[in-house]
Parts: structure tokens; sequence; C-alpha cells
């Protein structure tokens, strides 16, 4: 027992509030690269496996690039660049040689290993000091970077409202949600496949730049569990913005809450590192938080009507006969 | 008057040279004039919607060609071709977008094979046009313009289906069975909607129908399928004087087999 009480005890409520802003601006640069994961999941409805390797190209572009002289900014369009590329080759392997997009997405991240270790000069991890370059965000100054996030952060979301609301984006939407209305209506799907996973890459290798800045370093596994990340900042975005908006929540609100997602994310990160449990669990927590979210829509479904419920009424009634 | 569909000699096999081989269209060939309205009947499997789907584009022909409007298609992909071609699906699920609006859904098939840049999805301008275009079906769609399609009922998707097909004037319609998964008093308010706007756009329009009755009373010409064939041509006055009996029988001739199941199948 006097164990417990001195684990409580060792616990500080000010080391949280510390914490807690870096856990922001951190979570505004996940909720940026959520909001390409947005594209590919519920756009395209394709879950993209790439981004876990090109979140890590964005951050070894921007810093190589940076520490060969480079402006910051120009620096993430060429990770943007970057990641444009890598989801056009997911979405070529995808539609022009018939592989699943998730094998797809596996593959693309597999090759992107190599070409990420490549880029940063076959080294493991490349650091950019905030002393001798500039940078566009860093965790040296908090309160900039989240209000650098919450700039980028709107500034995506406003471009992709506008474009999903163009006639490009509506054939996009339209691709995603029925392929074969979409043909019937001259739309070539397997193009605009390729352009939404390209663009979707794009943001979160743009995302990726922004946390290599941020942590002050890019590194090979950086990317790792992007995915799940981005997949938990949707969910639970979509979560909270249903509840507090319902069918009042229009695309720029879903794309916001998209946002706020990754920040609720990862303050949740920040709180459990905070109860000192081993941050080896974390992607074990993630990933279950995830798979609970992602079950509730079906598990929903079926407590409505299911098999079970059913016999029960079945066998209920049989009863009441007797 | 000019030939809008030359069907000539089409052949199409599927799943060739294995076990599931099925051959599907057999040296078909049509010739549709400007204004025509044909509808087409024919047992299941008989390859009435292999017709409609090589015409559309679904998949590639093996051998033959096929002429919309003056341009030979054959080597087009659906969507390439798509800008010819009005469709209405069997299941009215496939025609719309669910989770887009109204006004979304008529904007995409208004820009049916022009290129799609970064101008604006949706107008003010169209809406109000589209709004008025609405009216026609006597649906109130035309006060739903942004509900999204898939909160609209089966019969109103396919009506939504049928006005897409038409918001820019097709060369030709293909409708594939598209009132067969509707009730009856909802397919026949389909049907009158495309009594309209056939009649009113002067289209060339290619029916599929299970209905005998139907595939009568409308249209100028009546096209019956066996077997991957077209085993029965009729049109003009002879058609106009067709009986549900008849066509039974002249079924039962032109395919010189018991009829019995095929009855019930037709019926």
């Amino acid at each position: 027992m006097g164990g417990i009480a001195e684990y409580f005890a060792s616990l500080n409520p000010a080391n949280l509030l510390g914490s807690m802003p870096a856990g922001i601006a951190q979570g505004l640069i996940w909720g940026v690269m959520a909001l390409g994961v947005y594209i590919t999941f519920r756009l395209l409805d394709i879950a993209d496996l790439s981004v876990d390797g090109t979140f890590t190209t964005g951050g070894a572009v921007t810093v190589m690039l940076i520490l060969a002289g480079w402006n910051p900014w120009l620096a993430m369009l060429m990770a943007f660049i970057a990641g444009l590329a890598a989801g056009a080759v997911t979405g070529l392997l995808n539609t022009k040689l018939g592989i699943p997009a998730i094998l797809a997405g596996i593959l693309t991240q597999f090759g992107l290993y190599s070409i990420n270790l490549a880029i940063m000069g076959m080294k493991a991890n490349q650091a950019v000091s905030v002393d001798k370059f500039s940078l566009a965000i860093t965790s040296r100054s908090v309160p900039i970077a989240i209000l650098m996030g919450l700039v980028i952060a709107i500034a995506v979301i406003g471009i992709l409202y506008w474009y999903f609301g163009t006639e490009s984006g509506s054939a996009m939407r339209a691709t995603g949600c029925n392929p074969t209305m979409s043909k019937a209506q001259g739309i070539n799907i397997n193009n605009m496949k390729i352009l939404g996973l390209a663009l979707s890459n794009g943001i979160v290798a743009f995302a990726g730049g922004l946390m290599a800045q941020f942590q002050g370093f890019a590194d090979i596994n950086m990317g790792r569990g992007s995915i799940v990340i981005g997949l938990a900042a949707v969910i639970i975005g979509e979560v909270i913005g249903e509840a507090i908006l319902g069918k009042h929540l229009n695309f720029a609100g879903r794309l916001a809450f998209v946002t706020f997602g990754g920040v609720i994310y990862y303050l949740v990160v920040v709180f459990v590192l905070w109860m000192k449990l081993n941050s080896n669990f974390l992607k074990l927590l993630t990933a279950v938080v995830v798979a609970v979210f992602l079950a509730v829509p079906y598990l929903r479904a079926n407590a409505r009507t299911s098999f079970k419920k059913a016999g029960r009424n079945a066998a209920a009634v049989g009863k009441e006969a007797r | 008057m000019n030939n809008m569909l030359e069907i000539k000699n089409i052949y199409k096999t599927f799943n060739p040279g294995t076990i599931n081989e099925k051959v599907a269209l057999v040296d078909v060939s049509l010739t549709l004039k400007e204004g025509d309205f044909v509808t087409v009947i024919g047992g299941n499997g008989a390859g009435k919607s292999t017709m409609l789907n090589a015409v559309a584009g679904v998949w590639p022909i093996d051998t033959g060609s096929i002429v919309i409007g003056g341009t030979d298609v054959t080597g087009l992909p659906d969507y390439s071709r798509a800008y010819l071609i009005g469709r209405v699906f069997q299941d009215p699920m496939t025609g719309t977008a669910a989770t887009m609006q109204i006004d979304e859904n008529m904007a995409l098939a208004a820009r049916r094979g022009k290129r799609r840049g970064l101008g604006w999805g949706v107008t003010g301008k169209e809406r109000d046009e589209y709004r008025e275009k609405l009216k026609i079906l006597e649906l109130g769609l035309e006060d739903r313009l942004t509900a999204k399609v898939g909160l609209l009922s089966g019969g109103q998707r396919q009506a939504l289906t049928l006005l897409m097909a038409t918001l820019q004037k097709p060369r030709i319609l293909l409708l594939d069975e598209h009132t067969a998964a509707l009730d009856p008093k909802t397919a026949e308010k389909v049907l009158n909607a495309t009594e309209k706007v056939v009649g009113r756009d002067h289209l060339t329009t290619m029916m599929i129908t299970h209905n005998m009755k139907d595939a009568i009373q409308h249209g100028n010409r009546l096209i019956m399928m066996n077997e991957g064939r077209i085993v029965l041509d009729i049109s003009g006055e002879e058609k106009k004087k067709l009986t549900v009996e008849d066509l039974l029988h002249k079924f039962s001739v032109a395919t010189e087999e018991e009829f019995s199941n095929d009855q019930a199948l037709l019926g």
C-alpha cells in the first residue's frame, strides 16, 4: 500500500502542466499529418501505410536541406514534393500494377527506409540545431511553436477545404465514395487515386519536416506508427466533433476537429508519460485505443440488431406463449 | 436521320479458356437511329446487360466495333467515352455518390467528359438551374438541394440518376433495368419521368426491362435476346400492335425452345 501512496506522491502536477504546452505544439504537428491521413482514409477509402515512410522522408529532406543552407520553408516545400512523389508511387503500384492498396503502401514504406537513410547520408539520424540554423518551428520557444502550428494547421485546412470544393476535388471525393458512378461520369478514377495518395503523402511529409525542426533532428524511425497516430487523430477528432456539433459538423469543421484530435492524442501521451508508465507501452496503448474506436460503429450497429438479440427475443416470446 | 449507335458484329467471352468460360455475346449487330427508343428483353443470362455494358465500355469487347454518334469508341475505356453516354443502373445505390449533396452529384454529371480543373465544383448559378430541373421529377427534391444523397429513398435516387444522365444531352441513354429494384408505384413514377425526359430531349435510348408490358408500352422498337444473340427485332406499326401473348409466342418461335420456364421468367 505504501508503494502506491509513494507513487502518487511522486507525481508532480506542476510537471504535467509544464509539459502540456510542448505537448500541444507537437500535437498540432501530428494533427497536420492527420489531415493527410484523412484524405486517404476517409475520402478515398484507402488505409495508406506509406505515411510511416513519408513522414520520415519529409523530416530527412527538410533537415538535410537546412543543413545545406536552405531556407526552412523552401526545405519543407521540397519535403512536400518528395512526399507527393512517394505517394504517387503507391498510387501507381495500386492502379497501374494492380497491387492492393494496403500492400502497395507497405511496399512504398519499406522501400523508403533505404531511401530515407540515403537522404540522411547513410546515418540513422541527423541533428539540426536552432543555434546554428533558422528554423520554422522549434521546441526552444514553445509558445511561438504553438502559434506557428496553429497558423499552419489553419492554412492547410483552408487549402484542403478550398480544393475539395473544386471540380477536381469533387471528382476525388466521388471516386472514394462510388467508383462505378464516377467512371460513368467520365472521371478517370485511377488518376484520382494517384493524385489523392500523392497529396496525402505530401502533407504527411510536410508535417514530418515540421516535426524534425521542432525536435531538432530527423531520425530514421520518427515516422514509425504515423498511420496509427493519424487514424487515432481522425477518429478522436470525429467523435468529439460529432458529439459537440452533431449534424452541423461540416467539412471544414471536420478537418479542424481532426487536427484537434491530434492534439488530444498527444496530450494523452503526455499524461501517460507523466504517470511514469513505461513509454515502451505507448504504442500498445495507442493501438488499443484506435482498435476500440474503430470497433465502436460496428459494435453499435450490432447492439441494435444481432442474431444473439433476435434469438433472445424469440426465446422470450416463446416463454410468454407457454 | 443519322445513326446514333452502330454495334457491328461484336463478340464477348468472359474467362476464356477457363472452367468458367461464358460466351456472352455472339455476333451482335444493332443500329439505332437518332431518337430511337428501343426496349430490350430476354431471359436471365441472355446478354442484355452485357450488350449495354459493351456500349458503356465497362470492359473491352473481343471483336467487332461500336460507334456512338459517329465516334468509334471501341478502343476507349468507360470514362473516356462517358461524355457520349448517360447511364442509369439497376441498383439505385450505383448511380449517385451517397456522401455528397444533391447539387454536388448533379454538378459531377454536368461536367461529364469535361476537364475538371480548379474551378468551383458547383456554382450558385448552377444551383438555381438544378432547382428548376429537379422540378420535372415532382419529388420535391428541388427544396433539398444540399441534402446528402444517401438520405434519399431508392426511387428518389433512381430519378435523380436519370436526371443526371440527361443533364448534358447524351448521344445514347442506357437504362439497365432501372426500375427493377423499385416498388410498383415508384417504378411507374420513374418510368413516367423517363418518358418525359426522353420525349423532351428526343433522346436515343436503350432500356432493358424484365417487364413485358413495359417493353411493349414504351419505345418505338423492341429487341429480344437469347444466348448472346438478338433473336427478335420489332419496330413501327408491328410493335404498336404487340401483346404480351404475341411476344411470348414470338419468343418461343425465335428460340425454338420450350418456353414454359422462360414465360415464368419474363412474365
